[in-house]
């Protein structure tokens, strides 16, 4: 391979002739350009430019590359460039790269933002989101309503689908977080209680927080990972292939064809998930509990039994629906405001995970101080 | 260049998926610098060609061959090589969409090359000209229209300088138009590179403009009822069939 080489001869009469030689490949060593630029910026300006490639060898890229940045460079200087002696195929894709002009305006600037403006961006973005996520909530509003009353259009054969996926299928992974967190909190429970002798009351602790508190909160937050990201990578992407607007041209409303269905089949199974999550959480500290502890299973049962009070269970079963609602809300939401490529399905499945969480939390600690002030 | 040189052969070509056979004993020769048309009805099988040549699915029989070197009786490490030396264009574009135009580009010359990321943007610029799409280079695959997405994949399928360029379907959902000008641009870049192009497609307009060369598959016998110039094929090809598909069953 012999090395590329790119000579300027000024031939008199203000007509410069460039003779390329060697071989002109792509990763190879290649001349720069910026010689036979400058010469063509200075004055006195040539009149024409013409090519010689007599000693030229192989070339690709890397060869119309640079003639494409001499052409351009002589072009708007306004010199006339003479392509005869170019190779033919380099001469027809330099003729093919300026074909079409490039369109005016369709170049990208980028500018620095600075902190403020970044920053009032981002606040500006935050209370669009807050704005779009209050409209999605009023139109599911509308939306169950007219799902009450037998009005909304869905294909009932999802509804049993979406039962099946965020009920049945979710039975594993709840029971082993549910049972694992029972043990967990029975494992604390045994070695602080049983420093002043009331080792028994393990049984009140787990019972209490499983049925009241952590069932509900566990289950919310598989939920938000399972079925959430599932719901918002399930419309995200249908929205990508533009099946949303293939409803939305058939008349049917995509809140209630896509939407309602999944709220109502997270509204009727986290409260069946969140009740069999506390079972499975009293199990585990139960096996803890017995085997740590001086006690027998009736003894054991027994305490169980008599601290947990039905409000309890009524409280943990309501705040398991609200926590369905929300999960829910967040993965649709997001799934419906996706973006237009694989990428912001991506995104979309992320912020409605994060948000479903977010939601469950703070949900979480307002309604322990309600229910604390209603004496439940 | 020497045209005669068979370039891309297929020899016995059986291909199936599982138990159910798409096409069997397929035989065809693409001589260097060709247009070569894969056509035939929906449903026949095209695609699936085009994968087994371009090495996403093995062939249940037979072999194609790149320069009489087999592509998949050799090993992995090999075909990855011959792989290098193709650009396909997907039906859609399949641009990845978290990068913009120019990064679509820039992928395999960054794995592949050893050039710097200014020359690679460089590189990328160049490519998107030849296409057309001068000045786009930061723009996301989602803020541009159907044909451009399809014009810059032609220029991602490019970035390689490929030998040979695969097109699946590349006039499908454009205007007549648009169609057009891709056409004269497979014509163009063929005439200029040099390159093999292989075409899957049931355009007839593109067929005739374009093809030098071709396949013709049939849904209903499983294998290829016609191989040649698809503008001959049309006037004296004996088999009915194929008569009648390349004059949009018309034929007498």
């Amino acid at each position: 391979m012999t090395k590329a080489a790119l000579q300027l001869n000024d031939s008199g009469q203000n007509r410069l002739l460039l003779s390329l030689s060697g071989d002109w490949l792509l990763g190879s060593e290649l001349p720069s350009p910026g010689p036979v630029l400058d010469r063509l910026q200075q004055s006195p300006k040539p009149a024409s430019l013409s090519f010689t490639a007599q000693d030229l060898g192989e070339w690709d890229t890397g060869l119309v590359k640079v003639l494409i940045a001499i052409h351009r460079s002589a072009t708007a200087n306004g010199i006339e460039v003479d392509a005869e002696g170019m190779p033919t195929g380099a001469k027809r894709l330099v003729a093919l790269a300026f074909a079409v002009p490039e369109r005016e305006g369709a170049r990208r600037v980028f500018t620095k933002k600075g902190f403020l403006e970044r920053f009032g961006e981002k606040v500006l973005a935050g209370v669009e989101g807050a704005r779009e996520l209050l409209t999605f909530t009023g139109e599911l509003v509308l939306s169950c309503g007219r799902f009450l009353r037998g009005k909304a259009t869905y294909q009932r054969s999802d509804v049993t689908q979406y039962l099946q996926e965020a009920g049945a299928e979710a039975f594993p992974i709840v029971s082993l977080i549910c049972f694992l967190i029972g043990m967990i909190f029975a494992f604390v429970g045994v070695m602080q209680l049983k420093l002043f002798g009331a080792g028994i009351y393990t049984a009140n602790l787990v019972a209490v927080a499983m049925v009241r508190e952590m069932s509900a909160i566990m289950t919310g937050i598989i939920m938000a990972g399972r079925t959430g990201a599932a719901y918002a990578a399930q419309i995200g992407t249908m929205k990508v292939n533009e099946e949303v607007d293939a409803l939305t041209t058939l008349g049917m409303n995509p809140t209630d064809f896509l939407v309602t269905p999944r709220v109502f089949a997270l509204i009727v199974m986290m409260p069946l998930l969140a009740v069999y999550g506390s079972l499975m959480g009293i199990f585990g500290g139960a096996l803890v509990g017995i085997s740590m502890l001086d006690v027998t299973i009736a003894q054991y049962w027994a305490q169980t039994l008599q601290s947990v009070h039905l409000n309890s269970v009524f409280g943990g079963l309501f705040k398991s629906i609200v926590y369905g609602i929300l999960v829910a809300i967040a993965g649709c939401q997001q799934g419906m405001a996706c973006g237009n490529s694989a990428l912001a399905v991506g995104q979309s499945t992320t912020k409605a995970v994060v948000m479903g969480i977010v939601l469950i939390v703070v949900s979480a600690a307002i309604l322990t101080v309600i229910y604390i002030n209603l004496g439940i | 260049m020497n045209n005669a040189q068979p370039h891309i052969t297929a020899e016995n070509l059986t291909m199936a998926y599982g138990d159910f056979l798409i096409q069997k004993d397929l035989k065809f020769t693409v001589s260097r610098g060709d247009i070569f048309i894969i056509m035939g009805g929906s449903g026949c099988g095209k695609s699936t060609l085009l994968k087994i040549m371009i090495g996403l699915k093995s062939p249940a029989t037979g072999d194609v061959f790149y320069d009489q070197e087999p592509f998949w009786a050799s090993s992995e490490a090999q075909r990855e090589l011959t792989k290098q030396k193709f650009g396909t264009l997907f039906q859609s574009g399949a641009l990845w969409s978290s990068m913009t135009l120019a990064e679509n580009i820039g992928l395999a010359l960054q794995q592949y090359t050893d050039l710097g990321p200014a020359e690679i943007r460089e590189v990328a610029a160049y490519k998107l000209m030849l296409v057309g799409l001068a000045g786009f280079e930061d723009y996301y695959p989602n803020e541009i229209s159907g044909g451009m997405k399809k014009r810059a994949g032609l220029a991602r399928a490019m970035a390689l300088d490929p030998d040979i360029l695969f097109f699946d379907e590349p006039s499908a959902g454009l205007d007549p138009i648009s169609a057009k000008l891709l056409d004269d641009l497979i014509l163009e870049l063929r005439e200029s590179l040099g390159t093999t192009v292989v075409i899957v497609t049931h355009e007839l307009a593109s067929i005739f403009a374009i093809g030098n060369n071709s396949v013709f598959l049939d849904p209903v016998t499983k294998t290829q009822l016609a191989t040649g110039n698809p503008n001959e094929l049309r006037d004296s090809h004996p088999n009915f069939e194929v008569r009648n598909f390349l004059q949009r069953g018309e034929a007498a």
